[in-house]
């Protein structure tokens, strides 16, 4: 039979380990430290903003690049931030979540054949939302150096086609971020090269250990860098599909273009409700991060103890451990985590090919759920290290 | 607030052992902490909260909130006359408002008849209380900041990136 599929999209890898995510999702009363999303539930006062919109008949469209109430309390909320300047008007486009800012931006930048630089491992949609627009991804191996690119690295994998780097700090999966310090050597790298830096910042909120810096606050660095946050991490609003991208005017122009005649425009709801959390949401965003601060502790200490190496996470709530001492593949483990003892782990392959050996753990589960979970763990490895 | 506090607040079974993996602290140092807290009435007890609409039972038990009109006397103010009542243990809280009436009592009994009786044969004919208004308690939703729901189920996908 004629397929209709594109060429593009047949070679586009799938996903290596869709079986065991199937896997998971057939099975009935997993613990899932799997999940990559808050357990908490958005603050109400957000969500009734929300439904008050509605009541209010806010049902048609908005302005393309989001309701101008909106991208102002983001530019305000920005400024007094992190001083940080972005006009309402033209630098702001809000996005259905950071995935679609991220895949308008490589729309927007990629001519055939430019490079985009990915550290992994990464997130999944970033190598492939770079080929869908043309481009190719440049992988580079963080393993050997903490999980953090290293500017040596980045500098060597810089060509005439090299377009953009793309740094998303907290990292998902690893945890970890980046001070000042090591953000401004990549500032002085991407500012003499003139690529652009593409930063996934929705973790920002969730930084426990020093202040969250964002890229483009950094001296000279606004002109090259596109910002992209959102609400779902900080704010648990990961259903409402909201995000947006900060950035030079032509490139938001660029991106709005592409953004109208895919998307139109976000979903008005969620939209009012994303307004809401700007004005009363900060308090639920510190005591849920507060939260993760104090369980980021515990997991990270709990997996010392039964002998696992993990790079202590900064932010985020994962925890990227080592399962290299039990000599299982990570897919191996996870399966057989999962099968003997109901705890759901994200296989480490997930998120490049250079992360076999290792599990990506959330932190995003209620205290009690997560003890349990832990405990399973531990008996685990302990069943496994005596075998061997 | 200290962070030891406010863990044990939410969950008063946790062990100090837990709570120094939680905070980074010594366990020594946390244990001394409590007993401290203990000591100096800080932590004044640890109690579980029920849905007691789930525990099946004979007698209903009932609950009311009793606004009470006071007479304040010369240099004590309400603290005599409050004390005169909240002594009582049918009065489980006992606050001092601003507003229309001076305290708002929350009373339990076995049942309505008993609330009633305290109503009427203790509370009412005590010198300087001017009058009451009885609420009888038809159901709790929430308490202590605790919504008393069956616990929902987690409504997230079981695996995402």
């Amino acid at each position: 039979m004629k397929s209709f599929v594109s060429k593009i999209t047949k070679q586009l890898k799938s996903s290596g380990i869709r079986e065991f995510f199937d896997l998971v999702l057939g099975m009935k009363e997993v613990i899932s430290l799997g999940v990559g999303e808050p357990d908490f539930v958005t603050p109400w006062q957000i969500t009734e903003a929300g439904i008050y919109s509605l009541e209010q008949g806010f049902t048609s469209y908005t302005s393309n690049k989001g309701l101008y109430k909106l991208r102002l309390g983001i530019s305000k909320y920005l400024y007094k931030n992190y001083k940080l300047d972005y006009c309402p008007d033209d630098e702001i486009l809000i996005t259905v979540g950071v995935s679609e800012a991220l895949d308008l931006a490589l729309r927007a930048i990629i001519n055939p054949g430019d490079k985009v630089i990915i550290p992994i491992p990464s997130y999944v949609s970033y190598g492939p939302v770079t080929e869908l627009a043309g481009g190719r991804p440049v992988y580079i191996d963080t393993t050997k150096t903490n999980f953090k690119l290293s500017p040596k690295d980045l500098l060597k994998n810089i060509d005439s086609k090299t377009k953009a780097v793309i740094l998303n700090y907290p990292t998902n999966p690893t945890g970890v971020t980046y001070t000042k310090d090591e953000l401004m050597e990549f500032n002085r790298i991407v500012s003499k090269k003139e690529i652009l830096c593409i930063t996934d910042e929705v973790y920002g909120d969730l930084s426990y250990d020093f202040e969250h810096i964002p890229f483009a606050t950094l001296k000279g660095a606004k002109k090259h860098t596109l910002y992209l946050n959102g609400f779902s991490k900080s704010y648990a609003m990961t259903g409402w599909r909201v995000g947006f991208a900060c950035g030079p005017k032509d490139l938001i122009s660029a991106m709005t273009k592409i953004h109208q005649y895919t998307i139109m425009c976000v979903s008005s709801t969620s939209q009012w409700a994303s307004y809401e959390a700007l004005h009363s949401g900060r308090k639920s965003v510190d005591q849920m991060k507060l939260e993760y601060k104090r369980r980021r502790e515990f997991v990270y200490n709990v997996f010392n103890s039964m002998g696992l190496n993990c790079v202590k996470p900064q932010g985020a709530f994962y925890c990227f451990v080592s399962i290299k001492s039990t000599g299982l593949s990570s897919v191996e483990f996870s399966k057989r985590l999962l099968k003997q003892y109901k705890v759901a782990v994200v296989p480490g392959v997930a998120f490049g090919d250079n992360a076999e050996g290792y599990i990506r753990v959330s932190y995003a589960e209620n205290f009690e759920k997560l003890k349990e979970a832990l405990n399973r763990i531990t008996e685990f490895v302990a069943k496994i290290k005596n075998k061997n | 607030m200290d962070e030891i506090l406010e863990i044990l607040e939410k969950d008063s079974r946790i062990s100090p052992e837990q709570i120094a993996k939680l905070t980074k602290k010594n366990v020594k140092n946390v244990k001394a902490a409590i007993k401290k807290y203990e000591k100096d009435g800080v932590i004044v007890k640890y109690k579980t909260i029920i849905n007691k609409e789930l525990v099946k039972k004979d007698d209903n038990e009932v609950r009311a909130l009793i606004e009470v009109n006071i007479v304040p006397q010369k240099d004590v103010g309400f603290d005599s006359i409050a004390e005169r009542i909240y002594k009582f243990p049918e009065v489980t809280s006992c606050y001092l408002l601003s507003g229309t009436y001076d305290l708002l009592l929350v009373v339990e009994g076995k049942n309505l008849h008993t609330v009633s009786n305290f109503v009427a044969e203790k509370l009412s004919p005590m010198p300087n209380v001017r009058g009451t208004v009885t609420h009888f308690l038809l159901k709790k939703y929430k308490e202590d900041s605790v919504i008393l729901k069956h616990k929902e189920d987690d409504k997230r996908i079981a695996i995402s990136y």
